[in-house]
């Protein structure tokens, strides 16, 4: 995944802070900005996480903090995988748009969203990479069992 | 019986089942209930209060008597209703609420007791003695009265929960809802159609009629394949669509693998929600039974059930059956009974100009007066024309009309309204935004009514989506004209059953508006009518018809009780499905937890967090032996303690410090940069929020520490100030609690240790930038033990390793790990808060740092604050207290005075924290005491009942060790 850094504007420094970030936009809700690895992902109000790239010389224009070793990210791919996440994330998942990201929730834990081209990545707290791991897992197993019906 | 040629059932696939130990023998596709009715069991359980035999009443989830337990290695599930339960190979059930036996049941005798217990009957007899309710009474009670039982085990097997989302839900997949999700797929909108049966058609599978010159079944199989081969479409079967919420939102319970032996991963239910844009209610109607004397012998059901028995199971449920109907439509029940060789005894119509057509006797403008026969009907009596005629029949049909299934349309606090016309309640549209009424549940009852009305609701909801919708071609198909005279009881003598599940008779419901329980809810709660497992599906009309006949009022007038959630039962653990044990919260681990877990650590959780209690050591028995070595080493020489569970919150911008000031009572704006503050934090109604320290790393940035409790709830709230108060301030938060790992290093040798990682020399209360080894790593020189103390914080990716390492120097220098035990001991010996002192109902005045609230600036909380009554006296102040023999300390424990009565008029305080002090040699404690401070030096008493403890103590300081604080700054 790479470094994790958050980005929030300072006030008034929006446009100072697009022109830093060219060829990167400062993403919409829900949406996600590209420049090879480096993607910029909308995560809150006035806040996106700079993931793949270190961030450039932008300190005077947004709080920069560094979330590297904070989030613990999952791959999910596979035909089955909406329908596996279903089981745990309250969104509409086959609505979800290659390239789009989404702050929701995993069970009880707190989550970033992205829909990749062949799958899903599945960004939770640090501490509780094992509860993610355990509550996949599990509805896997179950959807597995279910289509031996 | 069986019936040959008649079914749905797979006769190639033979099943066996068990039932109160006895083998029985069904086929693929029966019911527990058809199964048994086919091999001739009548008697399936016993009922709830008197103990009466009880047979099927219906071939639905509405059923009242026919409630099983069912067994499985580690389960026993009871309240299964046999007739929504399908039978699998080595499926065993058990009837209930019977002993010894369903045929022998001991407390039957309570039968020969009804005078005693009618309505109200526990009200008015076990009053008093008040002693005995709890002893006594109840635990008889509620052994005498009740349903199954559980097995007494946790429930460890799999369920699942999940979302779903869909442009047009269809509830029921009759020919209503059939016909509206044609409608919809075939204009393209994403449908989901969901119906509680494990094969869908609904009534088109259990009645006879034809549609396009074909069997409806025929017709509902292909429209199911067409349906089924849309990538538009998702058939959801055994899902019954339990509650209308918010948002379009519906919950519903999918059986998944309760139809199947068990096997590993295999959720026994799924408990959705599905997100709905529009819905179509396609639930169709209930049929109702007409209360008449001993209406509740086994072999008594609804006409319509045993055409379903007959037509969908090839069951016949009687050799000799009658049928007793205020309508026309149980005549199909009759007709199609003949038709399949099955002798009809008699057609008992109310109705005095009812036609007689078919090839038995029919006895127009008749009732049945009673019945005979304990554990299987025997013989009716039939009151025509003046004359009493007795009818022998070993099942009796009962139509008193039919209910549409208004339930879902009534969860979002709608009232249906009544139809006279067919003297029920229908709903009216507008009762749930975005959903729609089609077919039997609006009141049409013709298979061709039913077709059209679902076909042009799907429209309207397509057009409320914004999509096309061109009618499609709909099958021709039974269109008759629904006929009743409303009969909601014949007066007689004896009992004469209402709720079938609860044991509530027409003279109970009459002895509750007589007693002046008259309005239906109180009725309702009075007589227990409706509080069943049904939820009064069978018994909710005929009650309020019966109330409304004996308070004089018409049944609109009357009304209805209150229809919540869930339509059917739902097992708690479907809807806590993943969630028990562990599974109640996400486990948060510390870098260290391995570590910590190798040195023989409990780890015992903190919230969400999994922290080391203790780290015991060879020859140590006790964790007080851990706990006392523990803090001596740190006071001795150097302790580490992972302290990474504090919430940690980046705070940047030009407004930075201002915003500090408004959430901290103490002024952060004069902080220097390189500096700590410990700082105080108020709720907006002046109590304490939080305590913590904030380090300002540079001009404009900070770094606030927070408890471990309220990490969550002070980021809350820092969110909540930024956006609500400070909106147009330059000033970002953003919590990094995970991206940091933190040890605290404490104890006389602290300094020693950390020279050997860096060469920074901090100031108390400082903090600046290291580099430990590659690492960049933030030293802070603060002190939670009131020794000498840092924390180091490294980015989490290397907190294991810098843990181990610190621990491998500490034990060098005769130190090591500490764990909470000892955290929590250290911070009571320097009189430090936590949680426990600021729980929510303490002021800045009562921990006794009034004074940090700065008089130069406002604050959040602060004018709060000084109301009268959160300051003064009268107030609960945070003391010390010690005992005064070698006796402990117990935390909850209550403060008097020597000399007064112990009661809470005088109660003078509580106890918050103890602890044995090693330091010290003995208990301490921190406790809140009436107006504490002057009161240095009292003797209080310590009163709690709990432990039954009760000593004296002497009110001191709360800081016990080195009050000076020499030692933590070195």
């Amino acid at each position: 995944m790479g470094p994790v850094t958050s980005v929030a504007p300072f006030a008034g420094q929006d446009g100072a802070l697009a022109a830093a970030l060219a060829p990167l936009a400062f993403p919409a809700p829900n949406s996600i900005s590209s420049d090879g690895a480096a993607r910029l992902v909308w995560t809150a109000r006035g806040q996106a996480f700079l993931i793949g790239a270190a961030p450039g010389d932008w300190g005077q224009f947004a709080a920069l903090t560094d979330q590297s070793d904070g989030w613990a990210c999952l791959t999910l791919s596979g035909s089955g995988a909406a329908e596996v996440l279903s089981r745990l994330v309250p969104l509409d998942l086959r609505a979800m748009a290659v390239g789009s990201g989404a702050r929701s929730s995993l069970g009880h834990m707190a989550m970033i969203l992205i829909r990749g081209a062949d799958g899903f990545e599945i960004m939770v707290f640090r501490s509780m990479a094992r509860t993610a791991w355990h509550e996949l897992e599990a509805a896997m197993k179950m959807r597995a069992a279910r289509q031996v019906c | 019986m069986r019936i040959e040629g008649k079914g749905l059932i797979d006769r190639a696939v033979p099943v066996r089942f068990r039932f109160d130990g006895v083998d029985y023998q069904g086929f693929k596709g029966d019911t527990l209930a058809s199964a048994l009715l086919a091999n001739g069991v009548k008697l399936v359980g016993r009922s709830f209060k008197y103990h009466r035999p009880r047979g099927v009443l219906t071939a639905g989830s509405e059923e009242p008597n026919a409630l099983v337990e069912i067994i499985e290695d580690r389960q026993q599930t009871p309240n299964v209703r046999a007739t929504v339960q399908e039978i699998f190979d080595g499926l065993e059930a058990k009837s209930q609420n019977r002993w010894p036996s369903l045929g022998f049941d001991v407390l039957a005798v309570n039968d020969l007791a009804a005078p005693f217990l009618s309505a109200g009957f526990y009200y008015k007899t076990f009053m008093w003695p008040r002693a005995l309710w709890e002893r006594l009474y109840e635990p008889v009670i509620r052994r005498a009265a009740g349903l199954g039982s559980l097995s007494g085990r946790h429930d460890e097997a799999d369920y699942e929960k999940a979302y779903a989302f869909c442009d047009l839900l269809v509830i029921g997949a009759g020919p209503a809802g059939l016909a509206a999700a044609l409608q919809a797929a075939r204009a393209g909108a994403d449908v989901i159609l969901a119906d509680e049966h494990p094969v869908m058609g609904g009534r088109l599978l259990a009645d006879t009629g034809a549609m396009d010159g074909k069997p409806a079944a025929d017709w509902a199989a292909a429209a199911l394949a067409e349906l089924g081969a849309m990538p538009n479409v998702r058939l959801m079967p055994r899902t019954t669509v339990t509650g209308v919420y918010d948002g379009g939102t519906y919950g519903a319970l999918e059986r998944v693998g309760l139809h199947l032996p068990a096997r590993p991963d295999l959720p026994r239910e799924c408990f959705w929600r599905i997100v709905a844009g529009q819905a179509v209610l396609a639930a169709g109607a209930q049929e109702r039974m007409i209360a008449f004397a001993d209406n509740d012998r086994p072999g008594i059901m609804t006409a319509s059930a045993i055409r379903t028995y007959l037509n969908r199971y090839g069951v016949a449920p009687g050799k000799r059956i009658t049928i007793f109907a205020n309508n026309d439509s149980a005549r199909q029940t009759a007709r199609d009974l003949m038709a399949a060789g099955v002798e009809v005894a008699a057609i008992i119509d109310v109705r005095a100009d009812a036609p007689v057509a078919e090839d038995c006797p029919v006895y127009a403008g008749a009732v049945v007066v009673g019945t005979k026969g304990r554990k299987a009907l025997r013989s009716i009596t039939v009151l025509h024309r003046g004359a009493e005629i007795e009818v022998e029949t070993d099942c009796l049909g009962v139509s008193g009309g039919w209910n549409p299934l208004v339930h879902l349309t009534c969860h979002m606090n709608g009232r249906p309204v009544w139809d006279a016309g067919i003297a029920a309640f229908l709903p009216k549209p507008g009762m749930v935004p975005g959903m729609r009424v089609a077919g039997a549940a609006a009141g049409e009852f013709s298979t061709a009514g039913c077709l059209a009305s679902g076909s042009a609701m799907a429209r309207e909801a397509m057009k409320a989506l914004g999509r096309k919708a061109a009618p499609i071609t709909l099958p021709t198909a039974e269109d008759g004209s629904y006929e009743l005279l409303p009969l909601w009881e014949v007066k007689g003598k004896r009992r004469a059953w209402l709720d079938f599940a609860n044991d509530v008779t027409i003279k109970d419901v009459r002895l509750s508006a007589q007693e002046n329980f008259a309005s239906v809810e109180h009725m309702k709660r009075y007589t227990t009518q409706g509080m069943a497992p049904d939820q009064g599906k069978n018994s909710n009309m005929g009650a309020l018809a019966v109330l409304a006949d004996a308070t004089g009022r018409g049944i609109p007038e009357t009304g209805t009780t209150t229809f919540r959630p869930p339509f059917s039962p739902v097992s708690i653990a479907a809807m806590g499905a993943g969630g028990r044990a562990e599974g109640f919260a996400p486990q948060r681990f510390l870098t260290s937890h391995t570590a910590s877990v190798e040195r023989g650590a409990p780890m015992i959780e903190a919230g969400m967090w999994y922290r080391p209690s203790y780290f015991p050591r060879p020859g140590e028995s006790t964790w007080r032996e851990a706990c006392d070595r523990e803090v001596a080493m740190v006071r001795s020489a150097v302790g580490v303690a992972d302290v990474s569970t504090l919430g940690k919150i980046d705070i940047q911008g030009k407004d930075a410090a201002r915003f500090l000031d408004l959430v901290y009572t103490n002024t952060f704006s004069t902080l220097p940069v390189g500096r700590v503050r410990y700082g105080l934090m108020l709720r907006a109604d002046g109590h304490v929020l939080d305590d913590g320290t904030t380090a300002r790393l540079g001009d404009t940035h900070f770094l606030m520490t927070t408890t471990t409790a309220a990490a969550g709830l002070v980021m809350r709230h820092l969110e909540f100030v930024a956006q609500a108060y400070c909106a147009d301030w330059d000033v970002r938060i953003i919590s990094v609690t995970e991206n940091w790992a933190q040890f605290a290093v404490a104890g006389p040798k602290a300094k020693p240790l950390l020279d050997t990682i860096t060469t920074v020399d901090l100031p108390f209360m400082g903090c600046a930038p290291v580099q430990v080894g590659q690492v960049a790593a933030r030293l802070f020189r603060i002190s939670f033990s009131g020794e000498q103390g840092y924390e180091i914080a490294v980015p989490a990716r290397y907190g294991e390793a810098l843990f181990r390492d610190l621990l491998a120097r500490a034990e060098t220098l005769g130190g090591g790990a500490y764990g909470m035990e000892a955290l929590n001991v250290l911070r009571i010996e320097k009189g430090f808060i936590t949680h426990a002192e600021i729980h929510g109902r303490t002021t800045a005045f009562d921990i006794g740092m009034e004074k940090m609230v700065s008089a130069k600036k406002d604050c959040i909380g602060k004018g709060a604050a000084a109301r009268p009554g959160l300051v003064g006296p009268q107030r609960d102040q945070l003391v010390g207290l010690r005992p005064v023999t070698d006796a402990a300390l117990s935390a909850g424990a209550h403060l008097f005075n020597p000399g007064e009565e112990v009661c809470r008029a005088n109660d003078q305080g509580y106890v918050t924290s103890v602890c044995y002090s090693p330091t010290l040699g003995g208990s301490l404690g921190l406790a809140f005491l009436r107006n504490g401070r002057a009161r240095h030096g009292e003797m209080v008493r310590l009163v709690d009942h709990l432990r039954k403890i009760d000593l004296l103590c002497e009110v001191c300081d709360p800081v016990f060790h080195d009050k000076e604080g020499v030692k933590l700054r070195g």
